[in-house]
This record gives C-alpha cells, structure tokens and sequence, in this order.
C-alpha cells in the first residue's frame, strides 16, 4: 500500500528512558502551518499587527482559525497575491510596500508590524527580510517592521511561534547586566505569566522578565547574562538566536502538572544558587494545591489509555504529566517534530515502554489509533468528529494551546480538559 | 496584491472539495503544501460532518521541494485509490503546488489507474471557491455523463410516466442546502414530478452518468451549476430553471416554471390558501411597522436577488442597498439595483462593504457573516442569508431557505433582530427610561444590559460596556467627518429625540438638505424643515 512513502525506522533501544524508539513516518500530515500561531500571537503582543504576505488559501486559513472571534479592528490581515503578482506585470516589492503604507495609514496605532511569509511567498522567493528592512528604514522610529515565516513547508502549527520570537530576538537591546538575570520564553497566559513572576519573586530571584513582551516597545534586554528558561518546547530556532546573543539556556522539563512546575521552577532555582529552604517556602504551598486538585481527577483518569496524534510538540510535556501524575496508560505519543536536546528532561521522565512516533502518515497512524481504541484520542478538529463517530473519545489538541494550562495553579485546569470528554460520554443518555 | 482583512470565499481548491465531500465514491488527491489540510474542519467542525473529507493531500515540505514532487504526488494518488477504492478521482493542486508545475492531470494520466480521473485546473491567483466548485462540477458531469450522450437529441418523454428531473448545486458547506433539497423534493413531488439524481450533494459517480435521463433540469444554486446546466442543455436538451425558489413569491413563480418545463397544464385554480404562513404574518397588523424599514443585502448573487424581491415585495421594506461578491453574476445585480433604485454594489473587499453599510444608514442588514461583524460594529440589526457562515447557520433544526417552508424561515429569521413594535414605540415617546434606551439591545434579546441598582446618570446606563461604546460611535463620526456642519446644542439634542435606528438617516438628510441650501449651521428648524422635506 503506502509502504514506498514510509520507513518506520525504529531507533535501537539502549540504555534508560531517554532512548525511547522512535517511530518516523512520512506521508499525508493531519496539521496547521505555522500561520496559525498568528491567532494567539496578535492577542499577546498588543500593539504588534501581523500581515501575511500569501494567497487567497492564507486569508482563509487564518479567518477559519479565527473564525468565531468577532474582531472590531483585527490585528491581521493578508497581502494576497495576485496573477499579475506571479507573472511580474507588477513590482511584488512596490505592490508589498502599497499594502503596508495603507494598513499603517488605516492603523497609526500599530508599534510592531510582522510581515509573515507563506508557502506561495516562500516558493516565489520573494525577498521578505529585505522588505521589512527597506520598510523599517521607512517607517522607523514608530513602526518597528520584522519578518518570519509561518509557511506550511517550514512550519508546524506552533513553530509559527519559535519563528516569530526568533525574529524578536535580533532586536531586544543589549544588557548590560552584571548579574544573571531571567528569561522566561515563549508565550503564556497573562494569568499565567503573573503567577511564575510572584513564584520568582518568593524565591527571589529578581527581575524576571519574559518573551514576547505583552507591549512591542518592553523589548526585554539579552546579553552573555541571561539565563533563560523555556516555557514551551517548540522553541528550538529562538533558543538558536539566543544562544548568539550569548545567553545560556536552563535544562528543564516543562512547567506543566504540579511535578512539572516544580522541576521547572527548581532548575530556575538551582541555576541561580537560591537556598532551597526559600524555594521550598516558596513553592510548597502551591505544589500541595496543585496535587489536591489533581487527586480527583487521578481517580477518574488512573488506568485510562491515551493516543496522541501530533500536532503542537506539546505531547511529550503532556504525556508525562498524564503517565505520572494522574497514572494515565501512553499508547502512542506522536509529535510532529522531536527536539532531543530541548525534550531530554522529559523523555527521561516517560514511562519505558511508551511508543514515540515523530512525523504523520495520517491514515497509517488512524488504523494504529482504531486498532488501539484508546480511552481517550487528542487529535485536531479535522479528526475529532470523524472519530468520535466511529464511537472513539477524543480531546481535540488544539484548545490545550488556547488554554491557560502551565503551572500550579491551572494543574487541575489541564487535567479537568482531558476528564471533561469522558465525564461527557457518560453522561450523555442520547 | 491585494489587502485582505475577511476573505468573502475560499480558494478554488475548496470549492472543488465542497463538490467531492457532496459526493459518494468520489476521491479527490490534492497537491498541497503541509498546512492545507486545515480545510478538513470547515466539515468536520462548521459542517459537523461524521466522515472526514475524501481527500488525499501530498502535503509537502520544503525538503521535498529539492526532490521529486512529481513522484511524491504520484505516489500519493497510487496509495489514496488503494486505500478508498473510489469510482472516480480528482486531481489538482493547491495555490501553491500550482506555482511548482507538476502537472497533476499529466501525472495521473500516467498512472494509468483503473477509473476515471478527472483533472481540475483551477487558477487560484484568478479564481475562487464557487468558481472553483462550478468548475468542478462541471468537469465531473462531462467526464461521467458525457459518454451517455445520443448522438442526436431525440423526443424524451414517455407520455405514461410522471416528469423527471434531476437537482443541481446543493453541495458540501452550502448555506441551507440540506435542507432546500428536502424542501424542493417534497414540492416537486406535489407539483407531480419525480426527482432522478440530486448532484453533486450525495451523487455517485454512476447517478452523474444517468444525469441525461431525466426530462429537465432544476438549477438551485446557479453559482455551482450554471456551467453543468448549460452544457446538459447542449448535450442532452435538457432545459433547466431559471427561478430560485427563495420566497414566497419565487416558489410561485418557480412551480409556474417547471409545470411549463415539464409539460404539466397550469395551475387550474390559485389556492385561495397560500401554502406558507409568511403571506399573512406579513399582511397582519403587527407587521405595519416593518413598512418601509430600511435594508442593506449584501451576498452570493443568487441569495441576495432573492433576498431584495422577498424584502421588497414580502415584507415592505425599502433596499438602500444591494451587492455581492459574486463577480460572475454582476449584471444581474446591477439590473436589479436599477430597478430598485440603489447603487450596486459589486465587490471582494470588505473594507469597502463595510463603508457602503455605513453610508447607507440601514435600519437592517441582510448579509453574510462578516455583515454580521460590520453591523455589530455600526450597531445596527443583521440577518444572516448567505454564505460565509459559521457554525450556528447549520442548525440542527429544519431549516430551509427556499420553497414555502422557507419563506417561513426568512420571516422569522429577519424580523427577530429588529425592535419589537411596541418597544419601538415606547422609545420614541420616552427617551429617558435607565432600562430601556437607545444602546440597551431590544429587549427580546435578552442578556444586553445588566441593570445598575439605581438608575445612574444617562450616560453610564451604557448597556455597552465603554470600549464596544465607542466602536459604535465610530462611524457616526467617520461619515460625519466629509463635511463638518455647525449643529446648534439645541438641534443636536433634537437629533436624539428621533430613535437610534432612524436617527444616522435623519442626521445625514438634515445635512444634505443644508448644503443644498447653503445654510452654514443647523437649527432645531432645519431639522425639521428637512424632516418635511423628505417626509420619510
């Protein structure tokens, strides 16, 4: 059948849990570009206004995500490109620079414009970093223009992030700091983010700051002494520009479930030599929090089997918490892209025998998942409903994005969204 | 290029997945770049469907574009008909596989597989989804029916047996079309015709190949089976319908069509009994002050022709607008705007439907659901008539637009946003009430205002919490901002005496009437030399 598209080629297991065999398959990916990510990302950096440069297939990639959002003054829009665009009738450049200047006359308020490339912008290799530099000589010093791309042929779904913040990093200023100071990277609630700056702040370690900023002019500064630590895992390429900048990175598994946010928030600890008496003190009553919400959750998802497709990079962060902290059984834990280096926390953390698959051949995958018949499938919007039909429960993936679920005090928050469907099933009499 | 906020379609490529998700036994092998496949959820989620589309994507990535995409692709196709096994195949590309030049049709010629493939050129930098969905169709129906051609047209109906028609258009993610089919059927069949084939919703390869055996064709969504009809029409002499069965009125006029077409005697006697409810609910009391209401419809072409006969001659309203984003059918909008005296408006750009709706000062707007984000914004009420939708316009309830049950539909479905005859009333008498007032929603609407303990001063009674507040005075200052009138404090506050739906139209007539009198600044008279001037 599909066996020319395929080499699944186990890994040789050797020593430890870090080793896991890994199963890589290509074929048909069931995922978003990175595109997508613009949908969280506008709300975060509130002044910023990302522009897709791309076709008709982009604006309405983007319009669906977003869809049931209603927007007043939505903080994107899509450049689309057009016949005479491709057949050089018209200057892609000047045509680019005509959309800017009216979007920036239509919205004087924007500080940070993101020009976004596409795949049919990637394909015709139109220049998109040298735009945005003839543009921000333009326009500088009130709109700040950058670039990244979100394409489908370079990204998956949040790597739409990494690129972005990536793009941020050239243009934080220097610090002059003598002493280490703290990064936290990548994008969290605010809720959430208010509740890590308190926790560093007991344990104290003093001026936190975190990436992306909620405003585009309270760039944080970067410099040889920042330390930074990674909120999510899909952060490879800014960790990349990071390290440039000379900042060093703090080894941790991610701040998801009680134990999560511990090591996370104890290697912080750890690199900054607090006592750990203080990080005790500070911390304990929270973890405690967080154990007790989980408790009844642990009664009802203990035993439960769990199937992920890939879709985000967050599986593997998940499928820890879930196997350790609420005894969840791991069938298969897919992911779209697997950072070995960034992820050796966590895979030291997965049971032995979890089956770790990296890349998708989705209708391979779905006969694994079918023959399976895990208790629970966490799978995007296009596989959801099809499999809840075919009577298998599913967690649809990408809410776990939209949803505050990294620290103390959203642990029981995360694992009500994995008890929230079955809790359904069993309720439902029709 | 051009900049886009809300897009009104999709790509082609989503209109030809509309037509293979109608379908049964259909494939369709997408070459695409990883990311397209988003498409699936506008029917697994919008649509809920329980299946996932037939469609295969190559999903490619940029390593694979320093190898072979053409073998990617031909290997996803090879892999998709082993796996589906379908009756027939679709192939094509996406906007950006279009760019790298594989060739599907080419590549699946060469394939050699053992059904028929049907190759789909749809430009996306040119063309969008209807197009897209029509073209598809169209394509399917010559490739399966066509070798059912006679070679010459011959005498078709056998006098013994009931006419036979096929219906065209309903497809995946249509607006309604579920349920328009059910309620085309069951009038067809009381009108004494049968249905052969419904296409492309639920056709299978085979029931396009039979398409010819039917006497005629009816044309529900001409945007997707205009093409198809025509050349049926060509090939098999088949007439089709011309009348969209939106309306009370229309389906009048759509069973005198297909009586004729199908050789059945006329009516012998107009029921004295109309067979929808919306001739009398308009004709009662309560409904005399929809008269003259003032109405924006904007859409697919199809549903806002419909849409302005049934506002116009149905329910009384006056249309103060009229547009689609159906470029295909400009002319018969443009037609129909002359006759009902409005400007067309034809268009892609919301930015710019957005402006006309607020040039227009309409009372009510019939649109889509981006009408629906701009008339939030301008505070104004919006039914929904036409796709784009979301998901709340694929009820689980019946609810067609078309045929008589239909016309029941658009009844309630555009007088429920609009203000209660009563209220309307006591707003006009009573300008003060801290519950009931100009920004609070009518209050059959619910949850629009939280009433404060004690009635507060006029302005923080605002039901709108102060950032929706002041979007909604934007576009009083943005189409204030042309010409700026010196309004006398009293002649301002006579203005909002006259009730908010009406009072935008008021304003703009009491400058219009100004500057064609030079008056430089507006008194409490003007306002009401202007109110008698235009007598609205």
């Amino acid at each position: 059948m599909s066996g020319a598209l395929v080499n699944p080629v186990p890994v040789l297991p050797s020593r430890g849990c870090s080793d896991l065999p890994v199963l890589r398959e290509r074929g048909q990916r069931e995922v978003f570009c990175g595109l997508t990510g613009i949908v969280w990302l506008h709300r975060k950096i509130q002044d910023a206004f990302f522009l897709v440069v791309g076709s008709r297939t982009c604006a309405h990639l983007i319009q669906s995500a977003a869809g049931v959002m209603i927007f007043a003054e939505p903080r994107f829009a899509t450049a689309v490109m057009e016949e005479r665009d491709l057949a050089g009738l018209a200057d892609a450049n000047e045509e680019l620079d005509k959309a800017v200047s009216r979007l920036i006359e239509r919205r004087p308020d924007i500080r940070m414009l993101f020009l976004v490339g596409s795949c049919p912008s990637e394909v015709i290799k139109l220049d998109l970093s040298r735009a945005a530099g003839r543009l921000s000589e333009r326009y500088s010093p009130d709109v700040r223009i950058l670039n990244y791309s979100g394409s489908g042929i370079e990204t998956t779904f949040t790597q739409g992030e990494d690129n972005c913040l990536a793009a941020l990093v050239p243009q934080l200023p220097e610090s002059r700091a003598e002493t280490s100071q703290l990064l936290v990277v990548g994008a969290l609630a605010d809720v959430v983010e208010d509740q890590f700056a308190r926790l560093f702040d007991a344990m104290g370690i003093e001026n936190v700051r975190f990436l992306p900023p909620r405003r585009a002019r309270d760039l944080p500064p970067v410099g040889p002494s920042t330390r930074y630590l990674l909120a999510q895992p899909f952060l490879g390429e800014t960790a990349r520009v990071l390290d440039e900048r000379g900042a060093s990175r703090i080894a941790a598994p991610f701040p998801l479930g009680a134990e999560g946010t511990t090591l996370w928030l104890k290697a912080a600890a750890e690199a900054f030599e607090i006592d750990p008496m203080q990080f005790r003190a500070a911390t304990a009553a929270a973890e405690a929090r967080a154990r007790r919400a989980l408790e009844p959750y642990h009664a009802e998802l203990s035993g439960r089997s769990i199937f992920f497709f890939p879709d985000s990079q967050l599986e593997i962060p998940l499928a820890r918490m879930l196997s350790r902290e609420l005894g969840m059984q791991l069938t298969e834990v897919g992911t779209p892209y697997l950072h070995r280096h960034h992820l050796a926390e966590e895979l030291a953390l997965l049971p032995e025998n979890t089956q770790l698959s990296e890349g998708q051949d989705v209708d391979r995958q779905l006969d694994r998942a079918r023959t399976a018949r895990p208790d629970i499938s966490v799978c995007g919007l296009g596989l959801a409903n099809p499999l809840e039909a075919e009577g298998l429960t599913t967690k649809w993936s990408i809410e776990l994005l939209f949803t505050p679920i990294q620290g103390y005090e959203q642990a029981g928050d995360l694992a009500a969204l994995f008890a929230r469907p079955l809790d359904r099933k069993t309720r439902l009499r029709v | 290029m051009q900049l886009t906020v809300w897009t009104y379609e999709g790509p082609p490529h989503i209109g030809a997945m509309r037509v293979a998700t109608a379908m049964e036994g259909v494939h369709y092998v997408l070459h695409a770049p990883q990311g397209d496949t988003y498409a699936d959820l506008l029917f697994t989620m919008i649509e809920r469907r329980d299946k996932r589309p037939p469609v295969t994507y190559t999903t490619f990535e940029a390593r694979d574009l320093g190898t072979d995409t053409a073998a990617l692709f031909q290997r996803t196709l090879k892999d998709a008909y082993e796996r589906f096994r379908p009756q027939a195949m679709l192939v094509g590309a996406s906007c950006t596989a279009e760019l790298i030049q594989d060739d599907p049709a080419g590549l699946a010629k060469a394939s050699n597989l053992p059904v028929p493939v049907i190759p789909l050129e749809l430009p996306s930098y040119q063309r969008k989804e209807n197009w897209g969905a029509a073209e598809t169709f169209y394509q399917i129906v010559r490739t399966l029916a066509g070798p059912q051609a006679p070679t010459a047209v011959t005498q078709r109906r056998d006098a013994n047996r009931r006419p036979v028609c096929n219906i065209l258009g309903p497809t995946a993610l249509g607006f309604r079309h579920r349920d328009d089919v059910t309620e085309i059927r069951k009038l067809l069949g009381e009108v004494g015709i049968d249905v052969a084939v419904v296409a492309p919703l639920g056709a299978s390869p085979a029931d396009i190949a039979r398409l010819g055996e039917a006497d005629f064709n009816v044309v529900l969504y001409p945007e997707i089976a205009g093409v198809a009809a025509k050349w049926l029409k060509r090939t098999f002499g088949q007439d089709f319908t011309t009348t969209v069965p939106i309306g009370h009125g229309a389906t009048r006029d759509f069973v005198s069509e297909v009586r004729r077409i199908a050789g059945l005697p006329e009516e012998e006697t107009i029921d004295s009994r109309p067979a929808s409810n919306l001739p009398w609910f308009s004709r009662s009391v309560d409904s005399n002050y929809l008269t003259g209401k003032r109405v924006f419809v904007f859409g697919d072409a199809t549903h806002a022709l419909a849409a302005a006969r049934v506002a116009t001659e149905e329910f009384g309203f006056t249309l103060c607008g009229l547009g689609t984003y159906s470029r295909e059918f400009a002319r018969d909008i443009r037609a129909a705007a002359e006759k009902y005296g409005v400007e067309p408006l034809i268009c892609d750009d919301y930015l710019d439907v957005e402006q006309a709706i607020a040039a227009a000062q309409p009372e009510l707007v019939l649109g889509t659901q981006m009408e629906r984000h701009i008339a939030k914004r301008l505070g104004v009420a919006c039914a929904v008539i036409s796709a784009p939708v979301h998901v709340q316009d694929y009820p689980a309830r019946y609810s067609p637009q078309m045929g008589f049950e239909g016309a029941n539909v658009l009844w309630d479905s555009w007088v429920h946003p609009l203000v209660m005859g009563l209220e309307e009333h006591l707003l006009g008498m009573f300008r003060d009430d801290f519950e009931f007032h100009d920004e609070a929603q009518p209050s059959h609407l619910g949850a629009g205002a939280r009433i404060p303990a004690e009635p507060a001063s006029a302005s923080t009674t605002s039901a709108i919490p102060p950032a929706d507040a002041s979007q909604v005075r934007k576009p009083a200052s943005l189409d204030g901002d042309l010409i700026s009138f010196d309004w006398l404090t009293e002649a301002e506050a006579e203005l909002k005496k006259i009730p908010f739906f009406v009072r935008g139209k008021a304003r703009r007539n009491t400058e219009k009437f100004a500057l064609e009198r030079g008056l430089s600044e507006i008194t409490v008279e003007t306002l009401y030399d202007a109110k008698a001037h235009y007598s609205r």
